[in-house]
């Protein structure tokens, strides 16, 4: 699955796609999701935390491997995604679309540019 | 309409069904005597309980279920079962026959010292004999399982520096090729883990270990022979370089079955060692327990034990047996004084192989593992190609993407259980095989046999291994689905 | 084999070995026969004054029980005794499918809604619940109350002050909790054998918003309310009670349930069920990433073993009694504990300092030291109760469970009443 190039990546292999409204939406990437294998679990923090970047916020758990999550990007947690708490199979299936896990939003925009694009992260995961 | 209920009719169906789903009110599987004192007044029924469901079936109901499940497992007594790192053994039936006697089976752990000598002399030459195997100068039997002696091994290392004005010592070191319980029992006992990495031959990184040596060290974490099967040949030089930083050095005695009266670890500079009776000392696995995991250390640790130690008073009538309290002990790790029943079965093993009898342990053992790792070599990578120890840990990097787990689950078609799979973390695709020492070349022939086919079938026909195992009583299960939807007991539905 | 090797002697694959080490003196007998093995094992085993030679009314947390002949006929059988914790689950689907039926029989004894496949021992149980608790309320203390059995306490308290948790005592009338306090730790019947106020202490708990841990007896639970009857939250137990023998303190299992909404915490193993490739009912090891070989020093527990044989068992034991039969055995040691507790109350000198209600075990005050009477009962062919004078002055921890004739009983009363 390609990495779309809407987004931004980091290198803990986490999206943030920016919505009109200003806010983040945040995921794992394709490749997370492929190295992790049938993901079983997710725990997410909840509406109303304040997150910083980089900071661990979560786990993604398959049968056999657990995964912590980092923010890719600091604000206040605005919506977490009950559709995959309820269904974490859909990180495999749609890690881009349906399966993305909160929304955030943003304290510093700038935070962004610390992040890699789709190509550098393709670069990153051996792609290309 | 009437719908029909289905009924279960083909006998794997019934053979399966669960207790509450063959159970039928009024029946139960045993008699019990009748009350033969006057009936007492009950206590108030807010107290009483009248909501407890259990099964009710007849004797012979549970002796055909409880025998037909068993016949769905692998084991010792039907299977060769080359699992890696877990010293699958034959099990001497005398072990059973010993801890069921009654004088052993029905001794109650209220009872006094005095009414139990038997036992406490039979206790007391188990920690000889450990401490003999060892080199230690002191042992406690108290922990209930491996992992229970590798917690109380932390505790008495943390005990000790406590005492010796180290309490900023909180770094551990572990190796990346440890099993997960030795970061799981670090952290239990408050420490701060930090992993090393092992070098091209398999041995300990030693430049990592210098580098990690310093002043907030409380000691390391290590297995020797290490989980690769290997005996490390730095560990003399790191159990100094632990030592001048001011750490401990702990042994996992997972792999003793590889050395047994061939060295002893206290003389290699390990200053506190578990041991798994249930591996080394052929005591039942039982399916996932239970277990023994008593701890030996030397001099410096000897306050340090778990409570109750046993120790001997010599008087002119004769050896009299006491429960003991080390004066700096961590206290109580279990209910009692451990696993008594699996003590007994190790004690009985000792007896009966004697000194020439661990020798003979390790030779066969290690004999075994070499000449199984000869006649797979050529068909499986060989990460650490050196003289191996009681095992032998091979890399299954196949055609067509067939994999270790492939691999392992085919076997069981052939009748043999699978080697441990993916571990050591270390090696890719890992594939780890412990003969053990009561197997037969003809075993291990029809063994290697197995395998080599199975790497012919990964050229011709990867499907056919992505799907085994075939012949089993289930295949391969759905484990993504039984953790998304946890169903973890009976239910009426 | 050498040959094939390439190795001239067996000595030789010893190399590694430093040589200044390799092969040092080995202190140890020589080799005995099978027969001369169980003679010496014999000789040991007589040595011991023992339960069936003797009468005993010990307890104090390991209970005398009839158990079935089923019972041992089953739990030899090869293909349980000998195989490894399941980890290839489609060679393993005996010991999955009867770890199943435990967790089934343990959240149904202790009225729970789910358990694992077992841990060590009632005591480590409870200490177990302890750490747990602290990681669910992320509170850093544990209130433990003073009729837990000291041993309990002693290993609740090895547990966990290496993680920096402290642990306190409170009466069983306590109303208040300090604050941070993670749970309230009770025992019921307690050490004493009596039966705590649990309803009112899970809400002593709950009101700090403490999580209620209990150890109780699997069979009094057949009779009394159950820990989930009164909402606590995590109910263990000592699972010995249930046909398992006294063996000096072990192997034993400890039963280990709690709410559904923690149980992601939960040390240990656990089976779970599912289907196969072609759609066939099968169990796994599930939920593996709670520990050690996954999630390593961030694990809920270093524990890998359930006491698999042990919690067999104890479920084969269950499956005979039934509903009904487990019922009885409670109903038989309540009646015969009180008729005892009553016969010996009017022994001159005798008497009972506790008024709450007991199921099978009770505290006499002795006219003068237990530890003297024990001796002399010993004397009679009579292993009397624990000598608690340590904890309640002339104490003794009497028992008797449905493997105490009336004859036996008797026979304790009158000997009682000769030593006075």
């Amino acid at each position: 699955m390609p990495n779309p190039a809407d987004r931004k990546y980091s290198k803990e292999h986490e999206w943030v796609l920016m919505e009109s409204d200003g806010s983040a939406r945040i995921g794992i990437t394709d490749f997370a999701q492929t190295e992790l294998g049938d993901v079983v679990y997710v725990q997410l923090p909840k509406v109303g935390d304040s997150v910083t970047q980089f900071s661990q916020i979560g786990e993604v758990e398959s049968v056999k491997a657990v995964s912590e999550l980092f923010c890719p990007i600091g604000g206040e947690v605005t919506e977490v995604n009950d559709a995959v708490v309820k269904k974490p199979e859909l990180v495999n299936t749609e890690p881009y679309a349906e399966g993305w896990l909160i929304k955030v939003k943003v304290s510093n925009a700038s935070e962004l540019d610390t992040l890699l694009d789709a190509e550098a992260y393709g670069k990153l995961t051996g792609e290309g | 309409m009437v719908q029909k209920q289905q009924l279960p009719i083909t006998s794997e169906d019934y053979q399966r069904r669960l207790l509450m789903d063959r159970s039928v009110p009024g029946r139960t599987g045993v008699s019990l005597p009748a009350l033969d004192v006057p009936e007492q007044p009950l206590p108030g029924t807010g107290m009483l309980r009248d909501d407890l469901e259990l099964p009710e079936v007849s004797e012979g109901e549970v002796v055909r279920y409880f025998t037909n499940i068993s016949q769905l497992n692998f084991s010792i007594d039907t299977n060769f079962y080359p699992l890696g790192s877990c010293t699958m053994k034959y099990n001497p039936r005398v072990n059973e026959a010993t801890a069921s006697l009654p004088g052993l089976a029905q001794l109650h752990p209220r009872q006094s010292p005095e009414q139990a000598q038997g036992a406490l002399e039979l206790l007391h030459g188990l920690q000889e004999y450990l401490k003999e195997v060892t080199g230690m100068q002191g042992c406690g039997l108290v922990p209930l399982a491996g992992a229970h002696g590798e917690l109380s091994g932390i505790l008495m290392m943390r005990a000790y520096h406590m005492a010796n004005g180290g309490s900023h010592r909180r770094k551990m070191l572990i190796p990346d090729t440890a099993h997960g319980t030795n970061p799981a029992s670090a952290a239990m006992g408050g420490f701060d883990v930090v992993a090393i990495p092992s070098d091209a031959d398999g041995n300990m990184d030693m430049e990592a270990l210098r580098r990690e040596a310093t002043d907030d060290l409380a000691g390391v974490m290590f297995t020797q022979p290490t989980t690769l099967g290997l005996f490390d040949t730095h560990v003399v030089e790191m159990c100094r370089i632990i030592h001048e930083a001011g750490g401990l050095v702990y042994g996992d005695g997972a792999n003793m079955n590889a050395i047994l009266g061939r060295v002893k670890l206290a003389d290699l500079g390990f200053d506190v060692v578990h041991l798994n009776l249930h591996k080394t000392f052929s005591t039942p696995h039982g399916g996932g327990g239970p277990g023994a995991g008593p701890v030996c250390v030397n001099e410096r640790l000897l306050p340090f034990l778990p409570e109750p130690v046993i120790s001997v008073e010599k008087s002119s009538d004769g050896n009299r047996y006491v429960f003991s309290r080390p004066t700096q002990s961590i206290g109580r790790l279990g209910g009692f004084f451990g696993s008594f029943g699996v003590l007994v079965r190790a004690y009985t093993y000792i007896t009966l192989l004697g000194g020439q009898g661990m020798l003979d342990i390790s030779g066969n053992a290690v004999l075994n593992a070499n000449y199984l790792k000869e006649q797979l070599r050529g068909y499986f990578d060989l990460p650490y190609d050196r003289i191996c120890m009681h095992e032998v840990v091979f890399s299954a990097k196949l055609h067509s993407g067939v994999k270790a787990l492939d691999v392992a689950k085919r076997l069981l078609d052939f009748g043999f259980h699978a080697p441990t799979m993916y571990f050591p973390l270390v090696v890719d695709e890992a594939l780890m095989i412990e003969p053990t020492e009561t197997e037969s070349k003809e075993t291990m022939d029809a063994f290697a046999e197995a395998l080599r086919r199975i790497d012919d079938e990964a050229a011709n026909d990867p499907d056919f291994l992505h799907a085994a195992p075939h012949s089993t009583p289930v295949s391969r299960l759905d484990e993504a689905k039984a953790a998304r939807q946890p169903y973890l007991r009976w239910r009426p539905d | 084999m050498l040959q094939a090797i390439g190795v001239g002697s067996v000595d030789d694959l010893f190399q590694d070995i430093p040589a200044e080490f390799r092969n040092p003196e080995l202190n140890m007998p020589a080799p005995l026969s099978e027969m001369e093995v169980l003679q010496e094992l014999q000789r040991l085993s007589e040595r011991n004054l023992y339960p069936g030679r003797y009468t005993s009314f010990l307890g104090a947390g390991v209970y005398r029980h009839f158990t079935p002949s089923v019972v041992s006929a089953l739990v030899s059988r090869g293909e349980y005794l000998t195989s490894y914790t399941p980890y290839q689950a489609e060679a393993s689907q005996g010991t999955l499918q009867s770890t199943f039926e435990f967790q089934t029989m343990s959240s149904q004894i202790m009225g729970m809604e789910v358990a694992n496949a077992g841990m060590y021992d009632g005591a480590t149980s409870l200490a177990e619940a302890a750490l747990m608790a602290c990681r669910v309320t992320q509170r850093g203390r544990v209130a433990i109350v003073d009729t837990v059995a000291p041993n309990y306490a002693e290993v609740v308290r090895t547990y966990a002050e290496p993680q920096g948790i402290e642990v306190y005592t409170v009466s069983s009338s306590v109303r208040e909790l300090e604050p941070d306090t993670a749970c309230l730790l009770v025992q019921s019947p307690n050490f004493f054998g009596h039966l705590e106020d649990v309803g009112g202490l899970t809400d002593v708990a709950h009101n700090h918003g403490a999580l209620m841990c209990t150890s109780a007896d699997p069979v009094a639970m057949s009779m009394f309310k159950s820990p989930g009857a009164y909402g606590v939250d995590i109910a263990t137990a000592e699972g010995q009670a249930l046909g398992v023998p006294p063996s000096f303190g072990g192997p034993y299992v400890g039963i280990f349930t709690c709410k559904q909404e923690f149980f992601r915490q939960m040390p240990g193993r656990i089976a779970g069920r599912t289907t196969d490739t072609q759609g066939r009912t099968g169990y796994v090891l599930t939920l593996q990433t709670r520990e050690q070989h996954i999630r390593r020093e961030r694990a809920t527990s270093n524990i890998c073993t359930s006491t698999a044989l042990i919690g067999l068992m104890a479920t084969i034991y269950v499956a005979c009694m039934g509903k009904q039969g487990l019922r009885r055995v409670a109903e038989l040691c309540y009646h015969k504990a009180h008729y005892a507790a009553g016969q010996i109350a009017e022994i001159p000198g005798y008497s009972l300092p506790m008024e709450d209600t007991f199921f099978q075990e009770f505290v006499v005050r002795c006219p003068r030291p237990p530890a003297e009477i024990n001796a002399a009962l010993q004397d009679r062919g009579i292993i009397g109760g624990l000598d608690i004078s340590d904890l309640t002055p002339n104490g003794m921890l009497v028992c008797v469970t449905e493997v105490n004739s009336r004859r036996e009983i008797d026979s304790l009363v009158s000997a009682l009443k000769e030593i006075g």
